[in-house]
């Protein structure tokens, strides 16, 4: 078990960086930020005597995750410049506020142990006790991969499925340029406008 | 403060700013990625309840099925971004919303 000031330390370095992570003007940089949350996430799991679950942990929310967020920059952009919120940041910061210390409020008024508990069985609980999160863990990978198909799938469907000019061309929209460089070649004065092809 | 204490803080604090983070945020992405700080608190709670409660494998279990759930949930959100952006241009809720009213 760590010690409280070194768990401290983390708590502070998780949610100074969940701020930034959603502050930041850009996206990327809210991806790294992300990334810094989920180590700490991970050292907080594994001080608390949840080995296992901090190395999933790791290697998805740091790692699966975070290449997943880099390649889907790639193709959107860079740019999160926000208009501003739907609803009033005062209103925001209130709800928050209420939703928290409700939260707080039912969190520590529970009956608690003071200390943590043993090595636990997780092995067991999982394969035995809880199988049926094995099964639905199967399902929701299986959907995983089908995302990703539809992260990867280029737009040639829509060019295909668009309707047959009277010459017997298609019109397509030309895509924006992208950051990792995409459509760079294409001029500024031709994005968004119809082709036929 | 014991250490179910300071995880209990760090759960508080991970969902203040997730749930500010979903009240502000118009970015697909940034969606995304406010939803995974959200559950990272949620996972964090599961494992502190199961401690706390005695029922340590079970929380972790919950917790282990939770991360999986949650990522796939960035990927599937992540695409529908991606392709928005493909068909509409922009990955800005307001601008893609076709509601009017």
């Amino acid at each position: 078990m760590a010690e409280g000031g070194f768990l401290l330390v983390i708590v502070l370095g998780a949610v100074v960086c969940a701020y930034r992570a959603m502050t930041s003007p850009r996206i990327l940089t809210s991806t790294i930020y992300l990334a810094f949350v989920s180590a700490a996430t991970a050292m907080l799991l594994y001080s608390f005597g949840a080995a296992q679950v901090a190395v999933i942990e790791l290697s998805v929310g740091a790692g699966l995750v975070t290449v997943l967020l880099v390649y889907a920059i790639s193709v959107v952009g860079d740019d999160a410049t926000d208009a501003g919120p739907i609803i009033p940041r005062p209103v925001a910061v209130a709800l928050t506020l209420l939703t928290v210390t409700m939260l707080g409020w039912m969190a520590f008024s529970m009956p608690a142990r003071t200390g943590l508990a043993s090595v636990p069985p997780l092995a067991r609980a999982l394969w035995q006790e809880r199988v049926l999160d094995v099964w639905i863990q199967m399902v929701l990978i299986f959907a995983g991969v089908l995302g990703i198909l539809g992260l990867l799938a280029e737009s040639r469907l829509a060019r295909l499925t668009a309707p047959l000019n009277g010459n017997g061309h298609r019109t397509v929209r030309i895509a924006p340029r992208t950051a990792c460089g995409v459509g760079a070649d294409r001029p500024a004065e031709a994005l968004g406008k119809e082709v036929h092809v | 403060m014991n250490p179910i204490q300071i995880g209990l803080l760090a759960v508080l604090a991970l969902f203040g700013v997730g749930c500010y983070g979903i009240l502000i945020t118009r970015n697909l992405i940034k969606i995304v990625i406010v939803l995974q700080v959200l559950v990272k608190a949620a996972v964090l709670a599961l494992v502190l309840g199961g401690q706390a409660g005695g029922q340590a494998g079970l929380g972790q279990s919950l917790a282990a099925t939770v991360i999986v759930a949650d990522t796939m949930v960035a990927v599937v959100g992540l695409a529908m971004a991606v392709q928005v952006r493909r068909r509409l241009g922009s990955v800005d809720l307001s601008a893609i919303s076709t509601l009017r009213g």
